[in-house]
């Protein structure tokens, strides 16, 4: 059976980051955001992303560091083999890979 | 309490769409003295107005009428439409496409005149969009930019509202918590408006986004406030199945259809809307309930695509023509392996819309004073069944409304805190770690498998038991503690208490029609029964929900 590994960036603000491997099977097709979002219902509901429109790639609200390139969670595909995710490195860390992406002005 | 966050407004705004935004800025424009947009994602980015890809229907032409729209959308409706609410829709829906139009959101043109398809069920080409499907991108941006001109609307994202404050039968505020600290809020003001949009989340395949767990219908029916039509859940008929597509909205053969027809078929290859009453033959003219009943028959006698849907097949369009139409799309699909001129696509019935939702007069007030509502959380104007392009018309004419009430609203009694007492005791509350992740994923599980487009007295039964079960396995006490940052699991907690009160309502009402009508099917009850030509208003919460009959509106 084929196998695809995300290994994740994952900590607070202040905390040493740690990397965090996830073993699944392969699926043709299937997104970072899939692949995420699988791992939440499936393996640990505590990993943080940012995301709204599931596929549309219309929220643009799930940018992040796909194997070392700024892209979309949700239009990035998760190839067979190792698959690297990070926050964004110019945003204020939120948790594991949410930034702080909202306008200056429309935060809390 | 250490870390809580106490806003005041006179206009409270509770969700950041097409619906929140458009009665953000008229609630301005009308003199109230500060706005606040509250919204659970990004301002403008977390809901479905910004996914809408199609078109935005409005009587816009010289030859066209608000009456002839409204004529269809009331024949759409299967009888069930409130008439002066669906007339709001068409008539205002035409001053706000307007001054969409002032405001540059981009409606295709041919010189002067826009340029307008015309969708199923509508009697004559009304449908404008922005290309290519970009309507709810450029809907959007347009509100955005406008918002900004305002100073006195404070736009806040990240926010989510879990529960509405109430004194003396009037609401007076809310309270919730901030996502990205964790930190509880509470909001006073004189006036507050729902637009927190659809509930298609509750459902395995929807169209919709992660925000769309109906939470307007649960806050409004926790403050006392009524629901009608819960049992209308419109599917989209051709939602994407196969092969899998990343970057793109599982609707987006809708526009297809409208610019290029195209040819639904079954496992077969053989076209079969005609077979139950409809016609296509290359043309897009079925509505969406009788196209999701036609489908899911062929699937259920065996004629089904390979995935469990049918084919949609453009190869008889020339390569120049789909260029033509589509640009750019046609490129997207090409990176996902999809070339139309070789390769048929399967689809299947996908969750996409709610009809039903709070009852409100044509001032959208709610029957408990201080309590507004617009956009898709209102129930009535549609009825049984959803014209295309009614949707965004609604959202933006309802928000309008709803703004200029709302900034004229008698103020109710003084704010108390002690009113949101219990309320903010929840958003503070320590409890056990669970995988809410997983019990949202079962309950989707659950409301696709039993209380989807076909139902029977069975399976909703079915449906039921699974909210009791998945409740009791919720809890009393959200997960984890307040003040971390982004918690997902605890928010899901949160979606989940009103996800159940929500799906508990869709199945009480389904399960009490007992006939088939529009979007609400039931195998044990075919037929559409006159004596059905009613409303079903459903009013308490998870300790006991009441249904009504009330009878239809006459139109005036
Ligand atoms: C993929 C797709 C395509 C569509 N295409 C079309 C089309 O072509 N034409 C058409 O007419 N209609 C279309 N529709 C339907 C239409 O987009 C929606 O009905 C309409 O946009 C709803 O607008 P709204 O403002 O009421 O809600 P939304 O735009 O959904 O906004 C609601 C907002 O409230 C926020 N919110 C929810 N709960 C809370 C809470 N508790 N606290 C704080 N914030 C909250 C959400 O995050 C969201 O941003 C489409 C829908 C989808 C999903
Ligand atoms: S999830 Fe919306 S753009 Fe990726």
């Amino acid at each position: 059976m084929p196998e695809a590994t995300l290994v994740i960036r994952r900590g607070s603000p202040g905390e040493t980051p740690r990397d965090e491997a996830f073993t699944v099977e392969f699926q043709p097709g299937a997104s970072v955001l899939d692949v995420l979002r699988m791992l939440r219902v499936e393996r640990d509901p505590t990993l943080t992303f940012r995301y709204a429109c599931l596929n549309a790639n219309a929220c643009k609200e799930c940018m992040m560091v796909v194997n070392g390139k700024v892209t979309y969670a949700c239009t990035a595909r998760v190839m067979e083999g190792t698959t690297t995710l990070e926050p964004l490195p110019n945003k204020e860390l939120v948790r594991d890979l949410v930034t702080q992406i909202a306008p200056p002005d429309e935060r809390f | 309490m250490p870390g809580l966050k106490h806003f005041t407004t006179e206009v409270l705004v509770i969700g950041a769409g097409g619906a929140g935004m458009y009665a953000a800025i008229e609630a301005s424009r009308q003199g109230a003295s500060d706005i606040l947009l509250l919204e659970r994602s990004l301002i403008g980015r977390g809901g479905a107005t910004v996914m809408a890809q199609m078109t935005v229907a409005a009587a816009l032409d010289e030859e066209d009428d608000w009456r002839h729209h409204l004529a269809d959308t009331l024949a759409a409706g299967r009888g069930l439409c409130d008439p002066a609410l669906a007339t709001l829709l068409c008539e205002v829906g035409v001053d706000v496409i307007r001054e969409m139009e002032g405001w540059k959101v981009g409606w295709a043109r041919d010189g002067n005149r826009l340029r307008a398809v015309q969708a199923p069920g509508h009697d004559r080409a009304r449908c404008v969009y922005v290309d290519f499907l970009s309507t709810g991108p450029a809907v959007s941006r347009t509100l955005r930019a406008q918002l900004q001109k305002h100073d006195r609307i404070r736009r806040t994202g990240d926010v989510v509202v879990t529960d509405l404050v109430t004194q003396d039968g009037h609401v007076t505020g809310a309270v919730g918590f901030d996502i990205a600290h964790g930190t509880p809020v509470v909001i006073e003001a004189k006036a507050t408006i729902l637009a927190t949009g659809g509930l298609t989340r509750l459902y395995r395949r929807n169209s919709a986004s992660a925000h769309m767990s109906g939470d307007g219908f649960a806050l409004a029916l926790r403050a006392g406030a009524k629901l009608l039509g819960m049992e209308f859940v419109q599917f989209f008929p051709i939602g994407h199945l196969a092969p899998r597509m990343v970057g793109m909205d599982p609707i987006m053969w809708d526009p297809f259809r409208y610019k290029l027809g195209g040819r639904l078929l079954n496992g077969e290859r053989e076209e079969f809307i005609d077979r139950y009453g409809g016609t296509d033959e290359g043309k897009y003219t079925t509505t969406r309930d009788l196209a999701t009943y036609a489908i899911t028959q062929e699937v259920a006698a065996g004629r089904g695509s390979p995935h469990g849907g049918a084919w949609l097949s453009f190869r008889h369009v020339p390569a120049e023509e789909l260029r033509a139409a589509f640009g750019p799309v046609i490129d997207k699909l090409a990176a996902n392996g999809i070339d139309l001129t070789q390769n048929d696509i399967e689809v299947a019935p996908i969750a996409h819309y709610h009809m039903g939702g709070v009852q409100v007069d044509t001032a959208m007030r709610t029957n408990i004073p201080g309590l507004f509502a617009a956009g898709e959380v209102v129930g009535g104007a549609n009825g049984a069944n959803r014209l295309s392009g009614n949707a965004i018309t609604e959202a933006l004419a309802f928000g309008k409304v709803a703004g200029h009430e709302a900034a004229h609203a008698a103020p109710g009694p003084a704010f108390s805190m002690e009113a949101a007492k219990a309320a903010l005791a929840l958003v503070s509350a320590t409890g056990p770690m669970r995988n809410t992740a997983a019990l949202v994923a079962k309950l989707q599980a659950a409301m696709a498998d039993h209380a989807g487009p076909f139902r029977d007295a069975a399976g909703l039964a079915r449906a039921a038991a699974a909210i009791a079960e998945i409740r009791a396995e919720t809890g009393d006490l959200p997960p984890g503690a307040p003040g971390m940052p982004f918690d997902l699991a605890r928010l899901d907690w949160f979606d989940l208490r009103q996800m159940l009160l929500v799906a508990d309502s869709i199945v009480t009402a389904a399960s009490a029609r007992t006939e088939s009508r529009g979007a609400h099917q039931r195998t044990d009850y075919p037929e559409t029964s006159e004596d059905w030509r009613l409303n079903l208003l459903l009013s308490g919460d998870e300790n006991g929900l009441s249904l009504t009959r009330i009878s239809v509106p006459e139109a005036a």
